[in-house]
């Protein structure tokens, strides 16, 4: 039995797990099989993460919080949860393979997924033209016409990643006026290949095999209209990933994880949670990472204080491994 | 076993004309997610060497058979079987979600 397991392995993961390590609490870190590093594994360069003036890859950075959380013990597994019993004072987890891990407390920063816009030509044709990640597929539109939906900074970024392939890429957007960072838009404005489609909503893809267009539909008058594309690509936001704890934790009114203030603590005793699952707001990669060291302080407090009701006792319970020898020691 | 690769030069003896079902993964250097997929896809390989063949596409070195095969996203995973497309699969899943999805050939 551990005495902490994070699940996630984006910047709130391996932050408390850095933390968590570093108290000597040997976090086990489920990383995801395929998804491991998060939602930065498919972001180009960042250039607002602290301590990188030339800014840093995305998967680059990942890669150093991963090495960091190592250098001082956390424990990382590629592997998937399928299921969480967390109402007793054990914290159970089922991984994809079958294994199964125990621990006094959990810290749950699952982060968000690329959120869809809902209309059935999106999802029949995902993969075929219509995309959710621009530094994947980019490649694929080499000399074509493709839009990408959305307005934030993410949709910016984009957009000007794919002008390097594309040659014309449309930016559509249901409003006016941007939420993206001045930075962005800026950007964004100064390329000659992007034209932004104004006042827009996106209510159909088109196409049988491969995207051939989209449906517009003009936000202020309802007026439709054909717009002939090769690709779409979608980023309007992320939705938080709370799937594995919809019946088991509290959520907000956002769908976001619930947490008690300014704390990491869920409605469950020994269950904390970080990152975007529960940032119905700000979503950045640094709020994430100090968000994972709000979990890792909580846990710390959390177990001292389970230690000290006597039940229980990390130093008295079974030891397992070097683990447990590390804590004795402490 | 792992995975090997293939290429446009040695596509049509490897897969189109191989007896047993063949897993292409279509893939790039650049992609994430496919880096990813890959482990998994060795791991599946060299778990049922007798009932499927798994083979790397590099869609860098061979872009003619990625637009043939109208790939616009990957990793993307095509089943062949004499000589055709029975199941395509996009995007990285976690093993599990792979096997059930080709649970018709390594089931």
């Amino acid at each position: 039995m551990r005495q902490v397991i994070i699940i996630g392995s984006g910047p709130a993961g391996y932050t408390a797990a850095i933390y968590a390590a570093r108290a000597n609490l040997n976090p086990l870190v489920v990383a995801s099989s395929v998804e491991a590093g998060g939602e930065l594994m498919n972001t180009t360069e960042v250039e607002n993460f602290p301590g990188f003036p030339e800014a840093i890859m995305g998967p680059d950075l990942m890669a150093k919080m991963q090495e960091q959380a190592e250098r001082f013990g956390a424990e990382v597994l590629y592997d998937d949860v399928v299921s969480l019993d967390i109402d007793g004072p054990v914290k159970k987890i089922t991984l994809g393979s079958g294994a199964t891990h125990e621990a006094d407390s959990l810290v749950f920063a699952t982060g968000s997924a690329p959120r869809k816009i809902g209309i059935e030509g999106e999802a029949r044709l995902s993969g075929r033209g219509v995309s959710y990640c621009a530094t994947c597929d980019g490649f694929f539109f080499r000399e074509r016409v493709i839009a990408v939906v959305g307005g934030g900074d993410s949709a910016m970024e984009e957009a000007t990643f794919l002008t390097k392939f594309a040659s014309k890429v449309y930016i559509i957007h249901r409003r006016d006026e941007l939420r993206a960072s001045k930075i962005m838009q800026e950007r964004a404005f100064k390329n000659e290949k992007i034209e932004f489609v104004w006042n827009s909503a996106v209510v159909d893809v088109l196409g049988d095999e491969a995207v051939t267009g989209v449906v517009l539909e003009d936000t202020v008058d309802g007026s439709r209209r054909e717009l002939p594309l090769d690709g779409v690509f979608v980023a309007i936001g992320n939705d938080p990933r709370t799937h594995l704890v919809h019946d088991k934790l509290q959520l907000t009114p956002e769908g976001t994880v619930w947490v008690d203030g300014r704390s990491s603590r869920t409605s469950v005793p020994g269950v904390f949670a970080a990152g975007d699952v529960i940032d119905p707001t700000y979503r950045q990669a640094v709020t994430a990472a100090g968000s994972g060291t709000v979990a890792a302080l909580d846990v710390e407090h959390y177990l001292a204080a389970l230690g000290e009701a006597g039940a229980p006792d990390p130093a008295g319970a079974e030891i397992d491994g070097l683990a447990d020898a590390a804590t004795l020691g402490r | 076993m792992t995975a090997k690769a293939t290429t446009s030069a040695t596509f049509e003896q490897d897969v189109l004309q191989a007896d047993g079902p063949v897993l292409v993964d279509f893939w790039a250097e650049w992609c994430g997610p496919c880096r990813m997929v890959s482990p998994v896809l060795d791991q599946i390989q060299s778990e049922h060497p007798d009932k499927i063949t798994i083979l790397k596409l590099n869609v860098d070195e061979n872009p003619d058979l990625a637009m043939k095969y109208q790939i616009t996203s990957i990793p993307a995973m095509k089943v062949f079987q004499g000589g055709e497309v029975k199941t395509t699969i996009i995007g990285a899943k976690p093993k599990f979600a792979l096997e059930q999805d080709l649970s018709a050939y390594i089931g």
